[in-house]
């Protein structure tokens, strides 16, 4: 793709295509749950999904539903739109670290991204946002989403992307 | 048994011109770059039995040129494979596997002539676990840690954009760097802010060119040879830590770095305190911190003021990215030949910023958002300050 291309604000945010193994990860997300992975053998929970535990190297791996109470690890504000992203930036590309452990990317919603709304190791709390016909983990600041709780814990409703707050 | 002081590198040489060269392929930047260093090393390519590239193929740049090759390296982890393939050739000499092997770099990383697409696969990890969070490029990945990294050891800003100072104070003395006007650290905080922390000054250029080198074995440059003083491989690493920059083990050091370099230092038999001169990757602006900890120059946390004070300056007790680095001299995308050309250049004494006596040199190179890493010790010598 051209520069001008990426650059572009009529494309759609990228969506991920998942593999036979990332399936489960990515289903769980459209039911609005976040899925990882632990391995039974040495207890040790880890992101992204894979057919073993990447630590001892045992297959014997299995799915459970996080809390999606997570901490800011580290991030940047990127200044320039991804494909989809004309109208949120500046935005923050963030690492949060889940309460279980593991890693991973994602955004914060629900805050505007400057330097001084986000804070290294606040605490935050997992929602979901569409990519395509896929739901996508992102995260808001802890408690942030009093006003609409009942409908969108964590966990508790399915959801689709079609319905799924934008 | 290692390749220590047993490899040479003989022919070095980059593009006749580099920066914006939009009437170049990437090709043909490779071909450009092979025949000048073979003619540096004063031989001809009928000489070239091995081939190894990046960014391009091997067979591509061997058929172009007219070669027929009986080792090949297609080694392609970002950015040091170039450091990666001076490696593998130091271990194929030395095992009889070949006996003259080129290495070419060539990238038309800004005017994009002849240049391959840049796929993005969403069924990769990339693609399902980062690009869906507006990933953009390295501005949007490379800085990642940067953040914590200034939470942990309370980094400033102003000593983050002190990288760009002072390499801008060596490529000053470098006519062909593409940036040369000395800068100061309020310049730095001035220029466009491109991914927080990061302002525009702190991100590397774009920019086209390339380079290549000739290796051979130590004894093959003695007896024959060149028209120019050869340059020995006395220590090498290589490591890789993750394709995910979210993914890094701790966000305020490289894995690959530390592992890659410890290799290279210990077959070197040197210690930071031998080291006259350093090449660290310069992407971006916290990369040479990054790298001096992680190489052992300073302690954890003690970077941003070693460079802020002037010490990796001109006339500092650590010259370091004496050509001005990827933030002012030039960067292809696959920046990682430039290091280990000005490494040469350093201790062949022709550099345009040349450092006195220049004994030992060593080029850390990494590959991706902290992916991979290359490094390489190189001496004027068979052994490390002889």
């Amino acid at each position: 793709m051209s520069p001008q291309q990426s650059l572009s604000g009529d494309r759609p945010k990228a969506a991920p295509k998942p593999t036979p193994e990332t399936q489960p990860y990515w289903d769980a997300a459209n039911r609005r749950e976040l899925a990882i992975q632990r391995c039974t053998s040495c207890g040790k929970a880890f992101f992204y999904p894979r057919s073993a535990c990447p630590v001892c190297y045992s297959k014997q791996v299995e799915w459970f539903v996080a809390s999606g109470r997570a901490r800011l690890h580290t991030y940047l504000i990127s200044h320039r739109p991804a494909p989809g992203f004309a109208e949120q930036v500046p935005y923050a590309i963030a690492v949060v670290e889940l309460e279980e452990g593991p890693r991973m990317m994602t955004n914060v919603v629900g805050v505007d991204n400057t330097p001084e709304n986000l804070v290294l190791d606040m605490d935050l709390e997992v929602d979901f946002e569409p990519r395509g016909a896929q739901l996508v983990p992102v995260f808001r600041p802890a408690g942030s989403r009093a006003e609409n709780a009942a409908g969108h814990a964590a966990g508790s409703v399915a959801g689709s992307p079609a319905e799924s707050p934008a | 048994m290692t390749a220590k002081g047993r490899v040479a590198i003989v022919g070095a040489a980059e593009t006749e011109r580099i920066g914006v060269v939009p009437d170049v392929s990437a090709l043909e930047m490779h071909a450009e770059s092979a025949r000048r260093a073979v003619a540096d090393a004063g031989m001809t390519l009928g000489d070239v039995d091995g081939v190894a590239a990046a960014g391009l193929s091997p067979i591509s740049v061997a058929h172009y040129l007219g070669i027929t090759p009986n080792y090949v390296d297609a080694t392609s982890i970002g950015g040091c494979s170039f450091l990666v393939h001076v490696r593998h050739a130091a271990a194929a000499i030395s095992a009889g596997l070949a006996d003259v092997i080129l290495i070419t770099h060539g990238e038309s990383g800004r005017s994009r002539t002849g240049a391959p697409p840049r796929a993005a696969d969403p069924a990769s990890p990339q693609g399902q676990f980062e690009a869906p969070y507006g990933t953009l490029g390295p501005p949007t990945l490379f800085p990642m840690g940067v953040l914590r990294y200034m939470k942990r050891y309370g980094l400033t800003h102003e000593q983050l954009a002190s990288v760009a100072v002072a390499q801008r104070r060596w490529s000053s003395r470098v006519p062909r760097a593409m940036f040369r006007d000395l800068i100061t650290v309020e310049d730095v905080m001035a220029s466009r802010m491109v991914s927080y922390p990061m302002h525009l000054l702190e991100c590397c250029l774009v920019t086209d060119g390339g380079g290549a080198l000739v290796v051979t074995s130590a004894a093959r440059a003695k007896a024959l040879p060149g028209p120019k003083p050869a340059v020995y491989v006395l220590g090498t690493g290589e490591a890789a830590e993750t394709p995910l920059v979210s993914m890094m083990e701790d966000f305020t050091t490289s894995k690959a770095f530390t592992v890659s370099a410890s290799r290279a230092f210990a077959e070197a038999g040197i210690t930071p305190s031998d080291v006259d001169h350093l090449m660290v990757y310069d992407a971006f602006a916290h990369l040479p911190i990054y790298g001096l900890e992680d190489l052992g120059f300073v302690g954890r946390g003690e970077a941003g003021a070693f460079i802020e004070e002037g010490n990796t300056s001109p006339g500092g007790r650590l010259p370091m990215n004496t050509n001005g680095g990827g933030l002012s001299y030039t960067h292809t995308g696959m920046y990682g030949m430039f290091l280990v050309q000005e490494s040469i250049r350093q201790l062949r004494g022709e550099a345009s910023a040349q450092v006195p006596g220049v004994q030992t040199s060593v080029a850390q190179g990494v590959g991706g958002m902290f992916m991979s890493a290359g490094t390489l010790v190189l001496g004027t010598e068979t052994v490390a300050g002889a």
